[in-house]
């Protein structure tokens, strides 16, 4: 039953968005306003039919109705509640349910906020939108259908691979994919405006807030799949490089750099084609994300390519590019810059090297992650680039831009003089050489950490001079400290959550340094009872117990930390055995701290009990990089309130 | 920019594309290996019956060593009775079929090979030391090795019929002493 | 993210096995260095993981080629010649990190080739814009301040 009605509502909602796409640019195109009535109320139709296969599909989860064959291989009888909703997006097919109703809602939402206002470009966003949702209910019933039928319909299924046993799994997907969809957005805005040739400031002021609420998203996943690595996957890191990290990590890069060259095409009304180029750019990236994930053209040994679902992806990556590519070539005499620069020492400036910067990182990782391809392709060898290469050819670049993190906010718009410069740097860059010598002399690092840790006490400096300054003025005005600063964030909110954000790339830099640079481990065998030692923590091995879940057997080893602020903590790594894995999976335990995580990983254990080979790691400084996102979360806030006053 | 140039920008994405669509022609999972021609890596293992199983005690026959492990399912699940028949047909011949054991507890192996009836020998692995040695990244992965002692075949995945035959027909023909 | 098989395990025996190399090291055998050891087993990649070093990984296959690094330090081998073994048996491509010679020489200058062109592009448009910026008004001569100054006195 479930098979085909879910395969029913999918094909209406195909046929409908493709009719609401092609209505819509016709409408656009003849200036027929009932047309584009007509294919809003098919992306509305399209929503609500997404909507219910996404329910449908939850369903089927919900009552473990494996005539489905998506849910007889991603859950079992055992698995727990709550994961067999997750399990709907937990593979291939389903991620794309996810995916695409994601775009329908963010649909329905344009729809909602934009028909009245954004008159001439309005048809054309609707039918990129509607475009790009057909494509994806295309993936759905074609290459990776998530409805089909699975005969004879078996009595349990094989089971949700353990690693998305974890919260992470609830989150991490949702959080990334609002990120990569919501950039369809200003991306349907930016093609509308190539078209209708209204290539102005009108299409980015109006998706500026959806740029940047695609870009929290998209943060918020990155972090969290951080979290979700560090947490689960036994190896203590955060960051690996992989080639799935990287495409995810590639439009965040370009999305920061068009957030900040956004303000000098409001400002000065230049680098309008860059702007457009920026935003097609940071969707293609998208697609070529989800290209990578899905293709297994770039992968580890073990990847499969998943039949022809990476033909249709590239097939519409190749189509998306070029056409969009087409449109900012034809358009490029309209978008030529109007503006012009009164000094190379100005905000202006500061915004182009921030932009060099983060394209070049872009590039540099992009390049990486394709090398193994090109190197196969030209030399006929196989090699490979992964952490140790990304790691110190991105350093310099990201120490760069967060040297620019400092000076931006501050230096002058249009020409910053020799006074205005000493004015506002001098403080910190007092603070940021200070700084250094102290650490190289209390022997905290190396030149590069110290130097590190200095920039990022120079650019914190740099955000108190100015936030000092403000509320300085204020209080000379009448007004109290304290309801000086809240006026003030409230109605600078852009420029002072702008700051907030800068504040918590600072915090998730130094969670980075310090746990690169100070973290410990050590391997080691213990009897029962024995004790091993780690950066002054002593972990005593109490024992082993072997339990049985409701889909997994579990071996389980306890520890106690004898001295120090942990004093008492029982940590209990494991390992899980479920029938359907051809090896045990290693369930961390952990215990985090501000300075110090103390975080160990079960290896192996003899089979009395008696002894056990354990991995004990004290990683330094790694909740820092969490702290950051709950700061990035309220910067964002504050970005993204009603403005009080209209900006300058 | 004039007229013209400006079409460079959407050209400029066609090699890139060109390059991602090359990758669908690769297996990430083909890695060749730079054993191939060179000398076979001694080794010295027991064997789960207790026998020793030395590689350089073959030099002059066809060896044919066999990497797999009983969780390898089901690639070494397909091969295993195709490696017992190939031993049966050609140990007669001067063949010699051995299995090595990687990454896998003794009984579980004990188990996968009376559960096939394999007869040629079998050896666990136990510190993954010969495993690396020949660059097993894998299994199962199979190697044929000729009558001077080395690598000719390097077959990654399972092994079928007219794979194990063609290999050992080819250097059971070369004869001892050819290079090449 | 490695939805892949991780496999977390070793056997019972390795663990033996592992005290009992140590214990049982042939001669002549020097002190490993474990920062060393690391550091080599950091540049390995695990081939059986997603992208993961033979130093972060838990699978069962990484902590063998880990013991194999120390057994050949202990040996008396240099870090090279450890690397040099592994690239013997499975190529290039275990390394994690492309060897700066020859065409991989690309990757790692890309980053470099990246900052110099965006950089100069930079320059070049700063150059053109700066040259249009409206030029500042002339200096006004004395005869003009002369006019200016009358006329304003003229006004009633």
């Amino acid at each position: 039953m479930i098979p085909e009605i879910g395969t029913g509502v999918l094909l209406v909602a195909l046929a409908l968005a493709v009719y609401g796409a092609v209505v819509a640019a016709v409408g656009g195109r003849r200036g027929r306003p009932a047309l584009v009535q007509s294919a809003q109320h098919a992306a509305l139709g399209v929503f609500a039919l997404l909507t219910a296969a996404l329910l449908l599909l939850i369903y089927a989860f919900l009552t473990f109705d494996f005539s489905v064959r998506y849910v007889a291989s991603n859950t079992n009888l055992g698995t727990p509640f709550y994961y067999r909703i997750t399990a709907v997006w937990g593979a291939l097919e389903g991620s794309i349910v996810l995916w695409a109703w994601m775009l329908g809602l963010y649909t329905l939402i344009v729809v909602l906020r934009h028909r009245t206002t954004a008159r001439e470009l309005y048809p054309w966003v609707l039918a990129v939108m509607l475009g790009v949702l057909a494509f994806f209910v295309l993936v759905m019933t074609v290459p990776a259908p998530v409805f089909t039928r699975m005969a004879p319909v078996p009595a349990d299924g094989r089971g949700l691979n353990p690693l998305l046993e974890d919260s992470g799994m609830i989150t991490h997907p949702v959080a990334l994919y609002l990120g990569f969809t919501g950039f369809t957005v200003p991306f349907a805005f930016a093609i509308a405006a190539l078209v209708t040739g209204r290539v102005g400031d009108f299409w980015i002021t109006t998706t500026r807030r959806w740029t940047i609420v695609a870009w929290y998203f998209l943060s918020l996943g990155l972090l969290i799949g951080g979290w979700w690595s560090y947490h689960v996957l036994g190896w203590g890191g955060y960051w690996a490089w992989d080639p799935v990290e990287n495409a995810a990590f590639m439009p965040w890069l370009t999305a920061t750099a068009l957030l900040h060259s956004v303000m000098v095409q409001e400002r000065r009304r230049m680098l309008r084609l860059w702007n457009l180029a920026l935003v097609v750019l940071t969707f293609s990236l998208t697609l070529f994300g989800t290209f990578l994930t899905r293709s297994g053209v770039i992968a580890s040994v073990h990847a499969f390519t998943q039949g022809t679902i990476g033909v249709f992806f590239l097939g519409f990556l190749a189509v998306v590019v070029l056409v969009a590519l087409a449109l900012i070539a034809w358009r490029w005499d309209v978008l030529g810059a109007q503006g012009e620069l009164d000094s190379v020492i100005s905000r202006e400036s500061a915004f182009l090297l921030n932009n060099v910067m983060l394209v070049a990182a872009t590039f540099t990782v992009f390049f990486g992650t394709v090398f193994p391809l090109l190197a196969e392709a030209v030399r006929g060898e196989k090699v490979s680039v992964g952490a140790p290469f990304f790691n110190q050819v991105n350093v310099p670049l990201f120490l760069s831009l967060i040297f620019l993190m400092g000076v931006g906010p501050l230096i002058a718009w249009r020409r910053a003089s020799l006074e205005n410069l000493k004015r506002n740097f001098l403080g910190p860059v007092i603070v940021g050489v200070a700084a250094a010598a102290l650490f190289r002399l209390l022997g905290v690092g190396s030149v590069l950490v110290a130097g590190s840790l200095a920039l990022t006490l120079f650019v914190a400096a740099c955000i108190a001079v100015d936030l000092f300054r403000a509320v300085r003025a204020r209080r000379a005005m009448g007004e109290r400290a304290l309801p000086a600063l809240g006026g003030l964030l409230l109605r600078h909110n852009r420029r002072y959550g702008g700051f907030v954000v800068h504040l918590a790339v600072l915090v998730v830099a130094v969670g980075v340094t310090g746990s690169q640079t100070w973290s410990v481990h050590t391997e080691t065998t213990l009897k029962q009872g024995e004790q091993a030692e780690l950066a002054g923590y002593r972990i005593r091995f109490e024992g082993l117990r072997e339990s049985q879940e409701s889909n997994h057997g579990k071996v389980t080893g306890t520890f106690t930390v004898l001295n120090g602020k942990a004093a008492g903590t029982v940590l209990e790594p494991a390992k899980k055995f479920y029938p359907q894995e051809q090896s045990p999976i290693a369930y961390v335990d952990y215990r985090l701290g501000l300075i110090d995580d103390i975080y160990l990983v079960l290896g192996d254990f003899a089979r009395d009990g008696t002894s056990v080979t354990v991995k004990i790691q004290v990683n330094r400084m790694v909740s820092w990089i969490w702290l950051g996102g709950v700061v990035l979360t309220l910067g964002t806030l504050l970005s993204v309130l009603p403005e009080r006053r209209k900006a300058a | 920019m004039r007229r013209p140039w400006r079409w460079l920008v959407p050209l400029a994405a066609l090699p890139v594309l060109a390059l991602l669509a090359y990758g669908f022609r690769l297996n990430p999972r083909d890695i060749p290996s730079p054993l191939v021609g060179r000398p076979a890596a001694p080794f010295a293992l027991t064997s789960f019956d207790g026998a020793p199983v030395e590689l350089a005690a073959l030099r002059g026959k066809v060896v044919v060593v066999n990497f797999w492990a009983s969780w390898c399912y089901p690639a070494c699940y397909e091969e295993a009775p195709v490696l017992e028949r190939g031993w049966q047909a050609y140990r007669d011949r001067g063949v010699v079929v051995l299995g090595i054991d990687i990454q896998d507890k003794d009984e579980a192996g004990r188990k996968f090979i009376a559960d096939f009836g394999l007869t040629f020998p079998n050896a666990p692995d136990r510190g993954g030391r010969v495993s690396v040695d020949y660059g097993v990244y894998g299994v199962p992965e199979t190697f044929f090795i000729d009558r001077d002692g080395h690598v000719r075949v390097k077959h990654v995945g399972a092994v079928t019929e007219p794979a194990f035959r063609d290999a050992v027909e080819r250097l059971l023909a070369a004869g001892p002493g050819a290079v090449r | 993210m490695a939805a892949a098989a991780v496999r977390a395990g070793l056997p019972v025996l390795l663990a033996v096995l592992l005290s009992a190399t140590a214990a049982t090291a042939q001669q002549p055998s020097r002190p490993v260095d474990d920062q060393q050891a690391y550091e080599i087993a950091a540049e390995l990649r695990c081939v059986v993981c997603q992208n993961l070093s033979v130093a972060d990984s838990p699978s069962e296959m990484a902590s063998q080629m880990r013991a194999i690094v120390r057994e050949r330090l202990a040996a008396g081998e240099s870090p090279a010649q450890v690397r040099q073994y592994f690239v013997e048996r499975y190529g290039q491509w275990i390394l994690l990190s492309p060897p700066r010679r020859g065409f991989n020489l690309l990757v790692w200058l890309a980053p470099l080739v990246a900052v110099v062109v965006g950089l100069g592009v930079v320059a070049l448009l700063v150059r053109r814009w700066t040259a249009r910026r409206r030029p500042t008004p002339p200096p006004v001569d004395a005869a003009m301040k002369e006019r200016i100054r009358r006329e304003l006195e003229s006004e009633p």
